[in-house]
Parts: structure tokens; C-alpha cells; sequence
């Protein structure tokens, strides 16, 4: 009896050195552990042929027999499936310096990705966002922003005309009007859009993006003006960023300044980017003229005003280096998908 | 604006460096836009007292020996003819850096640094050196502009630097100047900002003169265009001997870039410069009827300029007139009939205030310009109108070449040049910036501008001069004394007085923007192209000639034709730009554009235009084709909770066959197809290229929308495969909508092939949907859904005449 056990032993043994892989080790596991057909299985079914005095023992043989083998099929098995999967792996070896699967996605243009950051900071300080119109009447881009009639921005070198009363505007500074006849303080408005000037160089496009900002309410002075742009360069350009103001002029605004930042390349060391100063020209400011409020109907002695302009090609250009404006408005997607901030 | 600092220290006192003023008036509103040395490029030059000279024999060279001071006596070999034993010479020691001249000695090649050098044989430690070779001309140092040594004074210490002695350590300031300021557009001007800044005095410069009893009987100024002229100053001066100016005058126009030219020209030019006021000078001579008639021309009249040109002008330019004929542009360029000759014997000087829009547009028209036009579009004053005129004549006596006659006319328009009075509230001068300033300190400031003030209590009272135009209130008042008290003194706030608003974007910017972002995510590129196009945009487009998209507004003043309408649609543009990208090898892309299309009313404009936002997209390469851009609008669509449909349709630009027009709840808000190979060709696009464009201001009206969430199905979706046959011409969409309509529980419907061949009768085709039923309140069963179906299928008999593929 004994021995018979220790042949099915040895038969699974030796069988097993022959399995090549998981399904012929199913295939020879199930010769022996089936319950109807296997061999072992069978071996069970002889019991009650057995005599009663030895079939204690015959059970326990059997038993053991089984599961000697149920844990070296087990062993058997995934010793193969372990070779197998190594296998499969191999198969499947790749080159992982291979190019990547492009992600096919777009982005918004570097103006309109520089024009919502800037939209970001200002928003966060109660900023509103209005867009006038690209088409304005003289009124509204001169006259009521006293540029007097013979002041020399007014000619046609520098203004488009359609028609002698209707022009494209030249600043978005004429959004300043609507807003401030339309609204009453407190006011803090953002005028984003395009704004054309007859000029057409290395340096200059025939249209660009301007951001003007204007607040007007009781008490606002120079120093609303200085606080408000220097959180502004900080949000823009980097924490370690500072403002500079200097006079200068636009019929708009009185006093009016210029905004320079540190340079946020050499921090003000002075390099090639801000011509060895220190210092990178940003922006034109002023307290709103008091002429202007006057045109709009805002009584000047109880409100005053700020108001900056930003030209957004300027800024964007600064910040990712952009080194020509003419780019901006070719739509070359070499240039295009460069600037995804 | 030039300035010279040796000119401006006539007037004030600096003893800053010219570092330390470039830095004072940058911070007070003056910018340096360029700021050099006249002799920047040359240094180790002395003065060398030649003691022996030889000739070299067979040579036109000659050995010198040249006392150079403590540098010793040195070998120096020279080729010039007029060195001579006893004469002192610009000396180069070696090291020394000159310009480098051509064979002529003239045309300057650059910069040099000398070396020991070796002529004939002979050695030479040095160069004695022409005016060409230290930069200076004759204007600047008399003797300089002699092809040979300029020969320095024979008292000059040997050994000196001769970089003072020549004017070469003078500097040029390059001052813009804003547009605010034109009192400060001349070296006076400047002048009284720095003695400002620095808070010293300025020195006039003298003015008097006497007149003798001579007067010039009859002489009449007569202005007939006082608006246009609001002041003309005319004086006669006799006994006019026409030469050569001094040195220091000629050196000081040769510093601002002004030739030379005769002592009585040299005058107006030096006064220009000195006060900013253009003058000119008549030879009477040349003057019929002893008078001046300021007039506007006569439509055709013509002018031949000091410069020999003709001119045909019109009833805008103004003319200064004898009595019989034109003698001047007035304020351009004066009259060649009228010229002043080496023969003159009598000028008459003008210093006139001219309009300056006036000016500026008979510049444009003619395309004629000068200093003194330059000059008036800024804008001149009429206090310097007054007084130059007194300068000019105390010139006239100062350098000998002429008598002051007491024929003066002054036409004015009754404008003072007096100071005038201005009160200012101190309160609200610091309200304006934000910082008390120091009473003393206003003070200060406003004196230092010749502003005379006075403080009584609040009360800052000014006397503003008659050059400060701009001054006009209060904020004026508190620029002027923020930017001589100092920028930096401003301190950072953040508006505490300001009351709180509601910031960001509205509704419609954040739609907008939504849809920008979406088409972005579908792989497109945003473009932004210019709002004007071309002409030829519209032919592009093959647009008959009555089609509403060639209304287009024209600019009268456009940069060239191509950028001459505005954009009525933004499809040229966008085909333009896939255009540059294939011939730059980009074959395949996406891109959009968000903008504005400009439709007027009525041509010429008499009303604002509409500006419609539009969106453009253009897709282009071999794996684009009509339903990959169906798709982006289909997204867009979704971007704002809407549904488009689609009808094919015909766009003179457009495939006839792919193109279709987008409806949003039935409005048709655009369109989209392939671009016709007809377009394709005249752009020589290597590939096909799809265009959508939609009227982004019909969508608004959906802003609002909000995706709504429909609960999970409870049961199991059921589906059904169909395969139909039908008549060729039957749209898919036709089908989907009759089975759409025959039964509310079907979800979605799919087609997932299409057949036209042989296994089907001739003229039809064949389409296999998957139709997928969603269940409401219980599980469908199998005849349930076969119901559905058989009702769909009669419907499509019945409607359609399609049948099931057999």
C-alpha cells in the first residue's frame, strides 16, 4: 500500500520536472487532485474497500499523500508562472528613451495669458473689468482726456481715422470716460483691449494691448497710487520687485508719472536687460486730471482719482523674453506654443 | 534737445558733475537720453612746443624734437607742412587714443591708440596731430579745420592736456523734453530747471541795445490771421555788414549741430537755440512796399524756399508777405527771393508766435520741415517772442554788423508777458500727494522757479511767468513741487480712505474666456491679428461684389493698403496666418481667434460701428478633416450648455459639398467647412484647411445656462444595432431625428458604419446606428424594446422610405 502512495509520489516528482508552463501544470495538477478522476481522488474512493483495521492508517497515508502534494503543486506552479511572467516581461521590454505621446493641447495667447494675470492682481483688489470699444469718437479719445485740439498726439501721424468725428482709439484711456459718466464713486475699473497708432517699425505695431486702470473715490493721492503699483510689480514680477516714480507727462493726468521697476533680472545690479540702470520703464501714471473728472460730471473737489496704463506686449515681452512685437501677431506656432504660463 | 554744458553754465552756476546733473534732472522730469564728452575718444594729447625741426632729405618728411613737458623732449617724425621750430602742436604720447584718419586726412576710420612708430628709418615717440585727428572741426577751434597741424596758442605750457584749451572736455547732454514743457526747449529753459534744482540764480543774458534815430518811414506789420499769428515782432537794422561770426558762436552751433553760415544768420540760429524762439531775417532790399502783410495763402499760390524748392499751397499755410508777394512760410522756411546775401546791407529781423497745429500741418501737407518748424510744433511762447528780439539786437551791437534802427512793430493779440498772479490752497496741493510737504520747503521750490510765492497760512500765492503756460491749478502746483521736494519722499499706501468693491470679471468676460480655455484644450492656439484688413482679403474670399462682407469701413489714414479696411470677418485673417505657418513648415496645427468684426450702418461712419465678437477657428494637416472641426464646434457648444445643429450650405470660399451652417435653436450663428481649393491654391497651402466661423454675441443669451445633472439610470441600458438602406441623398440627420422623434426613451444614437457599393441597390447607401434605450421606472424587457424598435423602423419606411439591410 505504502508503496503505491510512494509511486504516485514519485510520478508527480518526476512529472512535474517536465511542465513547461501553467496550463500543463493545471492540465497534470488535475491528474492527480480531481476529486472524481484523479488519481489521488481515487485512492480515497478505495476506502471503503479497505479493511476496517487498516484504514485508519490507509486514510492517514492518503491524506498526507494529498497534501504533500496540493503544497508541492503550489510550489510547482509558481516557480512556472514566475518564469513565465519573466518571460512575458522581457517580451515586452521597451526603450523608455523613445519619444514621448504627444498631448495634443493648445494655449492662450501670451497677451491674453500676461492680460489675465494682470486681471488677477487687480481683481483681487476690487478691480471690475471693462472693455470699450476699439472704435471711438474724438470726444471720448481726446477732448474729454484734454488733449487740446492742437496738441500734437492728435495728428494724423499717430491716429487712425474712419471718418472726420470716428477713430481707433489710441489708449484705452477713452474707456475712462464712459466708465466715469456711467458710474459714480467709488470706482475701480480695469480697461483692457486693443488700442492703433500710425506706427509701423522694428519696434512698434500698427495695433498693441493697453490695461488701463482707474480708481476714483475721496482721498486718493500719490501715495494710493505708489502702494497700489508696488503690490502690483511684487504680484507681477517677484516679492523682491520695487517701484520708482518719475515725472513726466500726460494731458490726463496731473501730476503725471513714469514707473520704473527694479530689474528683476540682476535686481537692480544693472544688466542687458534694463541697460545697466537698475531700473526697466513699466508704466505711465498720474492723478487722474481734475479737468477730466470735471467732463465726466465727478465734482473734483470732493473725489479724486489714479489711473495707470500698462502696455501688456511690453510686459509680456519683458517677462518671457519675447525679443520682437512683430511675433506676437504672426501666429507662428514655433512662437505660439513656446509660452504656456 | 542738445545742450551743451558749457553753454548752459553761461547762465547758472554747476559745480555738480555731470553724472550727479544727469541724475537731478532725470528725477526732476527731464530724462538724458544720451550724455557724452565732446572729446570722449581722445585722451593723452598735449601741448608740444616744437624746438628743432629738419627736413628728412628725398622726403616731405621733417624730424622734430618736441618739449613735451614733464613726458621730455621726445623724436617725433611728421609729415605735415606747416611744422615749423617754435610752433605748439597737439602732442600724441604713445598710449595716446585719436581718430584714425583715411589717405585724405579727413574721413575719420576710428579710433586709434598710438604706438611707437617708425618713418624712413626714423623713429617717432609721438604725433603731432591735425584738428580732424582730436574730432574738432573749424567752427569748434579756429585753425582746426587746416589739412595739417592745428597749431595751438605759442604761450600754451608744454606738457599741458589740450583737451580744456580745445573744448573737447565740454559735455552734451541729449534732454528729452515732455510735451508739457516746450519754455524748457531751449538752453534758458534749462537753464532756470537747474538753477531750480540747484537753488542758485540764473544769469540773463544781456539784452540791451540802443537804437539810433534812423526809422525806416512807412513801415507797417499787418496781421491779417491773428489766430494763426498771434504775435509778430519785426525791427529793421542797417548798415548790415554781412561776414564771418565769432569764434565762440560758431563753436556754440557747432556743438547743437548748426553749420555756420554768416554772422546775421548765425544770430537768428544762436537765439533759437539760446531762448527757443525761431527768428528769421529779411534782406529789406528784397522787401517790396515797406511792410509785412501775415496772411494765409491764396488756394495755388506758390513759394520757392531758401532751399530752392517749390511749393504749391493752399488756404491752411500761412504766408509772411510784403506788399506784393510771399517772403517767407511762415514758420518753416523763409522765402528765396527774400534770402540774406553777402551783399545784404539791411535785414529785417522777425520773431514771431505762429499756431502750432497750424504749423505742424503745412509741415505735414508739404513734407517740409526745419528747426524752426520743429521748434513752433512744440509750441513757442510769447515771452520769448519779446525777448529774443531784444537778444538778437544786443547781438547785432555785440559782434559790430549792424545799426538798431527805431523802426519796431510789435502786432500782438493783447497776451501779456507779464507774470501772472495764482492762489493755491497748501491743503490741497499735499491732498494731491498724499505728504505733507514742509511750508519752508514749497517755499523753496517755488522760488527757486521764479514763481515768487508767499505763504498766509493755507494760502500759497504765486506770480506764475508768462513762459509757464502750463501752470493752470493746483495739481499743477503740487507736480511742480513733488518733483524738485523728490519722488522717493512719496510713501507706498494702499488707499485707506477707498471704500471696498466688488472686483472681477462679469459673467460674459468669464463665458468668453471658458470658451478660449475650451479650445485650447481641444489642441488649438490662440492668435490675436490685426482688426484691419485688406482689399484683397476680400477677393480671397471670392466674394461677388454686392456681398455684405465687402462693406467694410475704410481708414482714411491706413499705413498701406493691406491694413486699410476693418475686418468685416476674421476668416482671412485666420487663412493668412495658416498660410505663414505652412510656408514656415508648420503643416499641421489648430488655432483660433477671439475678436471683433466691425459692421457699420452706413458708410461714410457717421455712428459708432456694431463690434460683433466672433470666433474663428482654423484647422489645417492631414489628420484634420470636416468632422474633427465639427467636433471643436460640438465642444464649444458645450462650453456654454448648447446644442448646434447643422445644414449644409454654400460659401463662396467653402467646399460645395463640406460646408454647413451652425443653427443654435434654430439662429443661425455661423458656419464651417473645408476651404475651397480654389482659396487653398491662390495661398499655396500644402494641405487642406478647415475655417469655422461663429457670432460669439448670439451665444450670450445662453450665458446663463448651467449644466444640469441627471440622475444614474436605476436599470440597465438596452441597445440595438440597426443597419438601414435609403436613398443616397438622405442625411444622417434626418435619420437621427426620426428616431429621435419616435421614441422618448431613446438616450443616444450613434452611427458606427457607412456602405455605398455593390451588396446594396445602385443610388442607395447604407448607415448602421447603435440606438441605446434608457429605461425609466423599470428594466425593459426584449418585446418592450422590440417594440420600440418596429415603431422606429415604420416611422422610417413611412417618412424616409428606409429600409432594415436585409
Amino acid at each position: 500500500m505504502n508503496e503505491r502512495l510512494e509511486n504516485i509520489r514519485q510520478e508527480i516528482i518526476e512529472g512535474a520536472k517536465e511542465l513547461s508552463n501553467s496550463k500543463s501544470a493545471y492540465e497534470f495538477r488535475k491528474k492527480f487532485t480531481d476529486s472524481k478522476t484523479g488519481k489521488i481522488g481515487l485512492l480515497m474512493k478505495e476506502m471503503k474497500n479497505i479493511r476496517p483495521e487498516e484504514r485508519a492508517g490507509f486514510g492517514k497515508g492518503v491524506n498526507e499523500l494529498k497534501e504533500w502534494a496540493l503544497d508541492y503543486f503550489a510550489k510547482v506552479e509558481e516557480k512556472i508562472k514566475k518564469a513565465e511572467l519573466e518571460k512575458r516581461y522581457e517580451s515586452e521590454k521597451i526603450d523608455v528613451t523613445e519619444p514621448s505621446t504627444e498631448i495634443k493641447k493648445g494655449n492662450l495667447h501670451p497677451i491674453t495669458q500676461m492680460r489675465n494675470q494682470l486681471i488677477d492682481v487687480f481683481a483681487g483688489m476690487g478691480f471690475e473689468i471693462y472693455e470699450g470699444s476699439e472704435v471711438e469718437n474724438d470726444y471720448y479719445n481726446f477732448t474729454a482726456l484734454n488733449t487740446p485740439k492742437d496738441h500734437p498726439a492728435r495728428d494724423m501721424q499717430d491716429t487712425f481715422y474712419l471718418s472726420p468725428e470716428y477713430l481707433l482709439r489710441t489708449q484705452t484711456s477713452a474707456g475712462q470716460i464712459h466708465v466715469m459718466e456711467n458710474k459714480k464713486p467709488p470706482i475701480k475699473i480695469l480697461s483692457p483691449g486693443k488700442v492703433f497708432r500710425s506706427d509701423d517699425d522694428a519696434t512698434h505695431s500698427p495695433m498693441f494691448t493697453q490695461m488701463e486702470g482707474l480708481v476714483v473715490d475721496e482721498k486718493i493721492t500719490l501715495c494710493d497710487l505708489k502702494g497700489m503699483l508696488d503690490v502690483f510689480v511684487k504680484k507681477i514680477y517677484g516679492e523682491g520687485t520695487t517701484t520708482r516714480l518719475r515725472p513726466s507727462y500726460f494731458p490726463f493726468t496731473e501730476p503725471s508719472v513714469e514707473v520704473d521697476c527694479s530689474c528683476f533680472e540682476c535686481g537692480g545690479k544693472g544688466c542687458r536687460l534694463c541697460k545697466q540702470t537698475g531700473w526697466i520703464e513699466i508704466l505711465g501714471a498720474g492723478i487722474v486730471n481734475k479737468k477730466v473728472l470735471e467732463n465726466c460730471g465727478i465734482d473734483s473737489e470732493k473725489y479724486s482719482g489714479l489711473a495707470f496704463g500698462i502696455g501688456i506686449e511690453r510686459t509680456a515681452m519683458l517677462k518671457y523674453g519675447i525679443n520682437n512685437i512683430k511675433l506676437l501677431f504672426e501666429s507662428d506656432l514655433r512662437v505660439l506654443s513656446q509660452i504656456d504660463d | 534737445m542738445l545742450v551743451p554744458l558749457s553753454w548752459l553754465k553761461d547762465y547758472v552756476d554747476i559745480d555738480i558733475t555731470p553724472d550727479e546733473l544727469e541724475e537731478k534732472l532725470f528725477s526732476s522730469g527731464f530724462e538724458v537720453e544720451e550724455k557724452y564728452e565732446v572729446g570722449k575718444d581722445i585722451s593723452g594729447v598735449v601741448a608740444g612746443l616744437v624746438e628743432e625741426c629738419e627736413g628728412i632729405p628725398d622726403t616731405h618728411l621733417h624730424l622734430c624734437k618736441v618739449n613735451a613737458g614733464e613726458q621730455g623732449v621726445l623724436q617725433i617724425c611728421c609729415g605735415a607742412d606747416n611744422v615749423r621750430a617754435g610752433g605748439v602742436y597737439p602732442l600724441a604720447l604713445i598710449g595716446a587714443t585719436v581718430y584714425m584718419t583715411a589717405k585724405d586726412h579727413k574721413t575719420v576710420e576710428g579710433v586709434m591708440t598710438l604706438k611707437k612708430g617708425k618713418l624712413r628709418g626714423y623713429e617717432s615717440f609721438g604725433m603731432l596731430c591735425s584738428g580732424v585727428e582730436l574730432g574738432v572741426t573749424e567752427n569748434m577751434y579756429p585753425g582746426a579745420g587746416y589739412n595739417g597741424l592745428l597749431e595751438l596758442p605759442s604761450d600754451m605750457v608744454p606738457g599741458t592736456d589740450v583737451k580744456k584749451e580745445l573744448g573737447l572736455d565740454d559735455w552734451i547732454f541729449d534732454i528729452a523734453i515732455t510735451a508739457n514743457r516746450p519754455d524748457c526747449q531751449s538752453i534758458i529753459g534749462i537753464a532756470r530747471e537747474v538753477a531750480a534744482i540747484l537753488g542758485k540764480e540764473i544769469k540773463f543774458p544781456a539784452i540791451d541795445y540802443t537804437e539810433t534815430e534812423v526809422k525806416k518811414e512807412g513801415f507797417s506789420v499787418e496781421v491779417l490771421a491773428p489766430k494763426l499769428c498771434p504775435r509778430y515782432i519785426g525791427h529793421y537794422v542797417y548798415d548790415v555788414t554781412i561776414g564771418e561770426s565769432p569764434a565762440w558762436m560758431k563753436r556754440r552751433l557747432a556743438l547743437v549741430g548748426i553749420d555756420s553760415i554768416s554772422n546775421i544768420v548765425d544770430i537768428t540760429n544762436f537765439v533759437m537755440k539760446e531762448f527757443g524762439q525761431p527768428m528769421h531775417a529779411f534782406d529789406y532790399e528784397y522787401l517790396e512796399g515797406d511792410g509785412i502783410v501775415v496772411r494765409c495763402a491764396n488756394n495755388g499760390e506758390k513759394i520757392v524756399t531758401l532751399d530752392e524748392q517749390e511749393y504749391e499751397l493752399n488756404e491752411n499755410n500761412l504766408l509772411i508777405c510784403d506788399k506784393k508777394k510771399a517772403v517767407a512760410l511762415a514758420g518753416v522756411m523763409g522765402g528765396l527771393n527774400s534770402e540774406i546775401r553777402d551783399t545784404t546791407n539791411q535785414v529785417l529781423f522777425e520773431s514771431a508766435k505762429f499756431a502750432r497745429d497750424n504749423i505742424r500741418k503745412t509741415g505735414r501737407a508739404l513734407g517740409k520741415h526745419s528747426d524752426a518748424s520743429a521748434r513752433y510744433e512744440k509750441g513757442v511762447d510769447e515771452y520769448s517772442t519779446f525777448f529774443a528780439m531784444k537778444r538778437a539786437l544786443h547781438l547785432v551791437e555785440e559782434l559790430g554788423c549792424g545799426k538798431v534802427s527805431s523802426t519796431h512793430c510789435d502786432v500782438n493779440t493783447g497776451n501779456s508777458i507779464e507774470p501772472s498772479p495764482m492762489t493755491v490752497s497748501i491743503k490741497k496741493v499735499n491732498d494731491v500727494l498724499g505728504i505733507t510737504v514742509p511750508d519752508e520747503e514749497i517755499l523753496r521750490i517755488m522760488k527757486g522757479l521764479g514763481f515768487d510765492p508767499e505763504i498766509n497760512g493755507d494760502e500759497l500765492k504765486l506770480m506764475i511767468p508768462a513762459y509757464r503756460e502750463d501752470m493752470e491749478s493746483y495739481p499743477d502746483v503740487a507736480e511742480e513741487v513733488i518733483r524738485l521736494y523728490g519722488y522717493d519722499k512719496v510713501v507706498p499706501e494702499f488707499m485707506p480712505a477707498a471704500k471696498v468693491t466688488m472686483g472681477g470679471l462679469s459673467l460674459k468676460q468669464k463665458r468668453e474666456l471658458k470658451l478660449k480655455n475650451a479650445l485650447c484644450e481641444a489642441g488649438a492656439y490662440e492668435c490675436i491679428h490685426y482688426s484691419f484688413f485688406s482689399p484683397s482679403d476680400l477677393d480671397l474670399l471670392r466674394l461677388p461684389e454686392d456681398d455684405g462682407l465687402r462693406h467694410a469701413i475704410k481708414l482714411i489714414n491706413p499705413i498701406n493698403e493691406d491694413l486699410s479696411l476693418m475686418r468685416t470677418t476674421l476668416a482671412p485673417s485666420m487663412l493668412n496666418a495658416i498660410s505663414r505657418n505652412q510656408k514656415k513648415g508648420n503643416l499641421s496645427g489648430r488655432l483660433f481667434e477671439m475678436g471683433s468684426i466691425f459692421l457699420a450702418d452706413e458708410l461714410p461712419l457717421k455712428d459708432y460701428p456694431k463690434e460683433r465678437p466672433t470666433l474663428c477657428i482654423g484647422i489645417f494637416g492631414e489628420n484634420e478633416n470636416f468632422f474633427t472641426l465639427k467636433g471643436m464646434a460640438d465642444h464649444v457648444a458645450k462650453t456654454v450648455c448648447v446644442e448646434f445643429e447643422y445644414e449644409p450650405a454654400v460659401k463662396t470660399f467653402l467646399h460645395p459639398y463640406q460646408t454647413a451652417v451652425i443653427k443654435c435653436n434654430g439662429e443661425e450663428i455661423g458656419y464651417l467647412g473645408k476651404t475651397a481649393y480654389e482659396v487653398c491654391d491662390s495661398l499655396d497651402l500644402r494641405t487642406d484647411a478647415y475655417i469655422l466661423e461663429i457670432n460669439v454675441e448670439a451665444l450670450e443669451k445662453y450665458y446663463e445656462n448651467k449644466p444640469v445633472f441627471v440622475p444614474l439610470p436605476k436599470f440597465p441600458m438596452e441597445s440595438r444595432d440597426l443597419a438601414l438602406v435609403m436613398d443616397k441623398n438622405i442625411t444622417c440627420g434626418q435619420v437621427e431625428k426620426v428616431i429621435r422623434d419616435s421614441c422618448r426613451y431613446v438616450d443616444s444614437i450613434k452611427l458606427f458604419d457607412k456602405y455605398e457599393g455593390g451588396q446594396i441597390r445602385k443610388g442607395s447607401k447604407s448607415m448602421a446606428f447603435t440606438v441605446d434605450f434608457r429605461p425609466a421606472d423599470e428594466a425593459f424587457d426584449s418585446e418592450t424594446i422590440d417594440r420600440f424598435v418596429n415603431k422606429i423602423l415604420k416611422n422610417l419606411k413611412n417618412s424616409l422610405d428606409i429600409d432594415l439591410r436585409s
